[in-house]
C-alpha cells in the first residue's frame, strides 16, 4: 500500500513538473510569437522576470545540494561556493571552443588545454543546423557532468581529512578549502588553464539554447527552459536518493550518530557519499552559474555566496528540499527585482527627495527582513516538511471532521 | 552461543574491564546486574565492536568477533538497544524500524517482521506516522526494542530497558521481552532494576569494576545475600 502511494505521489510530482516546464516555455515565446507591440513589458526576453527564473533555478540546485549535507545528513560544511567554482571552470575550459581559445586566453598566449566538446562534438553532427544543435547541447551536457565529477573528486579528497571533524570544526575547514580554491585558481602560473585573475567567456551559455532561423532571427526561445529542466532533473535525482535506504541512513546520521552507528550503519562511508554527492551537484550548479553571469570568474565565488545559499537553506527550512527550492524563487526575486525601487530615487513634485531611498536601501531593508525571518521564523517557511505533506494534512483534517 | 573469554577495555588509561568471562547459552535471557561504572555498557558495547577491546575473544556460534566491522557483527545476528534507547527522534515510528533493517536486502521479510514488531507492540502500529521524538518514554522503550528486532537477530543486548519509566511500563516492558525470548531470540539483559531482571533471567553475572564477582541462576543470585543487600536494598534484619 505504501509503495502505491508512493507511485501516485511520483506521478503527481512528474505532472506538476512537466506543467511547470510547459508555462516556462510558454511565458518565454509570448515575445515570439506575439508582434512587439502588444508584448508587456513583463514578458520581454530582457525582463527581470526571465533573469530572476533563470538565476532562481540555479540557486534552487545549489540550495538543494546544500540542504542535503547540512540538513539531511547533519553536516555542517561551507565549501558551496568552492565547488560551484570548480564546476563553473571545468565547465569553461572544457567548453570554449578551439578557435576562440586565442582570444580568450590572451595573456597568456593561448591556451594549455587544447580540447573542447564544442568542437569534439561539432566535428561528428557537425555545426549547421540540427546537427549543430545536437553537438552543442551533448557539448553542454557532458562538460556539465564532468564539472560535477570534478567537484565530487576534490570532494572526497578533502572529505578523506575532514569529515572526521564535526559541526564548526568541520564548517571552518570546508570553508577555508573554499578560499584556497579560489586563490588557487587566480594564481598566475596556472594561467594557461584557468587564465589566471581574468574571466573565461565565449562558451556556450544559456541563450545558446535559443533556436534561430538562417536569419539570426529566434523562433524559439528556451533559455529559461533550459536551467529548469537540469535543475528539475537534479533535484528529482537527490529526492530520490533522500527516499531511498540511503536516505534514511542519512538522516539516522543527522539524528544520532552513535545509534546509528549501533545499527550497522557505516558512518564514514555515508557521510562520504553525501559529501560527494552534494559537492557534484553544486558543481553542475555552479556549470549553470557560469553559462547564467555568461562568464567564468573566481572572483565572484566568495564566501558570500556560501552565506547567500545558507540563508536561502535556512529560510526555506533545514531538511525541507521544496522549501528550499521556494525559498530560493523568494530570495532571488527579492534581492534582484522586488526591492529594487528602494534604490532609486524619488524627487516629489515639490523637488523634495523622499528620505532613504537612494542606492544601496535596498540591501538595507533585505538585512532587516532576514533579521526578522531568522528571529520569528526559526524554521523556515517549510520546517522539515514538504509541499505534499501539507496536502495530506488538509486531507486528513478534513476527513476527521 | 556467546562466550566472551578474559575480555579487557580501557577508555585511554582506565581500566573498564578486567578480564571478565561469560557464556550466553542459545535462547536463554542472561543478565548483567552491578552497579554504574561497573563495565556493564561497555561490555555491550565491545561485543557490538562500538569499543576496541585490549585483549581477550568473543566467540559467537564459534567465530572471533573481535577486530570485525559492526556491520559485519550486526549481520551475524546480534543487534543491540541501546541505553537511554536512542531512538532517531525527527523520524517517523516506521522509518525508525526501517533503519533497524538496514543492514537487510529481503524486502518482503522486512515487511513481514514489522507486521511481526507490530503484533508484539501493538501501540507502535498506532503511532507508526508520529515522529519517534514525540513518543513517550515508554513508547520509545519498545520501539527501541522493535528497532533492534529488525535486524532479526538470534541474541538481543538491551541496555537498561527499564531506565526512567514507571514500574508499571517496566512489567510491560519485561513481559514482551521473556514473550520475544520464547519465540526463540537468545537474552542479553544489563539491568539496574536487579529484583526484574533476576526474575526473568536464566543465568546472572554481577559485575563490579571491571570484575565477574558472583554467578549462577536468576533464583540463586535472588536469594544470595550478598546481592540482596547490595542490589534489592534488603538488610539483614
Amino acid at each position: 500500500m505504501i509503495q502505491q502511494k508512493s507511485k501516485k505521489g511520483a506521478v503527481a510530482a512528474l505532472i506538476a513538473c512537466t506543467a511547470l516546464l510547459a508555462v516556462i516555455v510558454l511565458l518565454e515565446n509570448v515575445s515570439v510569437f506575439l508582434p512587439a507591440s502588444s508584448v508587456p513589458n513583463l514578458l520581454k526576453p530582457t525582463s527581470q522576470l526571465f533573469a530572476v527564473l533563470k538565476k532562481g533555478a540555479v540557486y534552487s540546485l545549489a540550495a538543494v545540494s546544500m540542504n542535503l549535507l547540512n540538513g539531511f545528513t547533519g553536516l555542517f560544511s561551507l565549501g558551496q561556493a568552492g565547488f560551484m567554482l570548480l564546476g563553473a571552470y571545468t565547465y569553461a575550459i572544457l567548453s570554449v571552443p578551439v578557435a576562440d581559445r586565442e582570444a580568450v586566453y590572451y595573456l597568456y598566449g593561448g591556451s594549455a588545454v587544447n580540447f573542447s566538446f564544442q568542437d569534439m562534438f561539432g566535428s561528428i553532427f557537425g555545426t549547421q543546423g540540427v546537427g549543430g544543435a545536437v553537438s552543442m547541447g551533448l557539448g553542454v551536457v557532458v562538460a556539465m557532468i564532468l564539472a560535477g565529477c570534478v567537484a565530487a573528486v576534490f570532494a572526497y579528497l578533502i572529505g578523506l581529512p575532514v569529515l572526521r571533524l564535526k559541526s564548526d570544526y568541520l564548517a571552518i575547514a570546508t570553508l577555508g578549502f573554499a578560499e584556497i580554491i579560489k586563490a588557487v585558481f587566480q594564481w598566475q602560473a596556472l594561467g594557461p588553464v584557468t587564465n589566471g585573475a581574468n574571466m573565461i567567456k565565449s562558451f556556450p551559455t544559456f541563450s545558446s539554447f535559443n533556436i534561430t532561423d538562417a536569419s539570426g532571427t529566434v523562433i524559439l526561445r528556451l533559455s529559461t527552459f533550459f536551467p529548469f529542466l537540469v535543475s528539475m532533473i537534479c533535484i528529482a535525482m537527490i529526492c530520490l536518493l533522500i527516499n531511498s535506504t540511503y536516505g534514511r541512513a542519512f538522516k539516522a546520521i543527522r539524528e544520532d550518530e552513535t545509534a546509528a552507528e549501533a545499527m550497522g550503519i557505516n558512518l564514514a562511508k555515508h557521510k562520504m557519499l553525501s559529501f560527494c554527492t552534494s559537492a557534484f551537484f553544486a558543481g553542475v550548479s555552479g556549470a549553470m552559474f557560469a553559462m547564467f553571469v555568461t562568464n567564468a570568474h573566481a572572483k565572484v565565488y566568495t564566501t558570500t555566496m556560501t552565506y547567500e545559499i545558507l540563508l536561502i537553506v535556512v529560510i526555506g527550512g533545514i531538511g525541507s528540499i521544496s522549501g528550499s527550492v521556494m525559498a530560493t524563487f523568494l530570495y532571488v526575486a527579492c534581492s534582484e527585482w522586488w526591492l529594487r525601487f528602494l534604490d532609486s530615487e524619488v524627487v516629489l513634485s515639490n523637488g523634495m527627495k523622499l528620505p532613504f531611498l537612494r542606492a544601496g536601501f535596498r540591501m538595507v531593508v533585505f538585512s532587516v527582513v532576514i533579521m526578522i525571518v531568522v528571529l520569528f521564523f526559526r524554521r523556515g517557511i517549510m520546517g522539515d516538511k514538504e509541499l505534499p505533506d501539507l496536502f495530506k494534512k488538509r486531507i486528513r483534517k478534513e476527513g476527521a471532521k | 552461543m556467546l562466550n566472551i573469554e578474559n575480555l579487557h577495555v580501557a577508555y585511554g588509561g582506565i581500566q573498564a574491564l578486567r578480564g571478565i568471562s561469560l557464556q550466553v547459552p542459545d535462547g536463554k535471557i542472561v543478565t548483567l546486574i552491578g552497579a554504574n561504572g561497573a563495565g556493564k555498557s561497555t561490555t555491550l558495547r565491545t561485543i557490538t565492536g562500538l569499543v576496541k577491546a585490549q585483549s581477550g575473544s568473543i566467540q559467537w556460534n564459534g567465530e572471533e568477533l573481535l577486530g570485525k566491522s559492526i556491520d559485519r557483527i550486526i549481520s551475524s545476528g546480534i543487534a543491540m538497544s541501546p541505553e537511554g534507547r536512542r531512538v532517531f527522534p525527527d523520524m517517523s515510528v516506521l522509518e525508525n524500524l526501517k533503519i533497524g533493517a538496514y543492514l537487510r536486502r529481503d524486502k518482503g521479510e522486512i515487511e513481514k517482521d514489522i507486521q511481526w514488531v507490530y503484533q508484539l507492540f501493538p501501540r507502535l502500529e498506532e503511532r507508526s506516522w508520529q515522529m519517534a521524538g514525540t513518543l513517550s518514554g515508554g513508547e520509545q522503550q519498545m520501539l527501541a526494542v522493535g528497532r533492534a528486532l529488525m535486524s532479526r537477530p538470534k541474541l538481543m543486548m538491551l541496555d537498561e530497558p527499564s531506565l526512567g519509566l514507571a514500574p508499571l511500563v517496566v512489567q510491560d516492558i519485561f513481559s514482551i521481552i521473556t514473550e520475544i525470548n520464547k519465540q526463540g531470540v537468545t537474552i542479553l539483559l544489563i539491568e539496574q532494576n536487579a529484583n526484574m531482571a533476576l526474575k526473568i533471567a536464566d543465568l546472572a553475572y554481577v559485575l563490579e569494576t571491571g570484575n565477574i564477582t558472583l554467578s549462577g541462576t536468576g533464583a540463586e543470585l535472588l536469594a544470595n545475600e550478598k546481592v540482596k543487600e547490595a542490589y534489592l536494598g534488603k538488610h539483614k534484619s
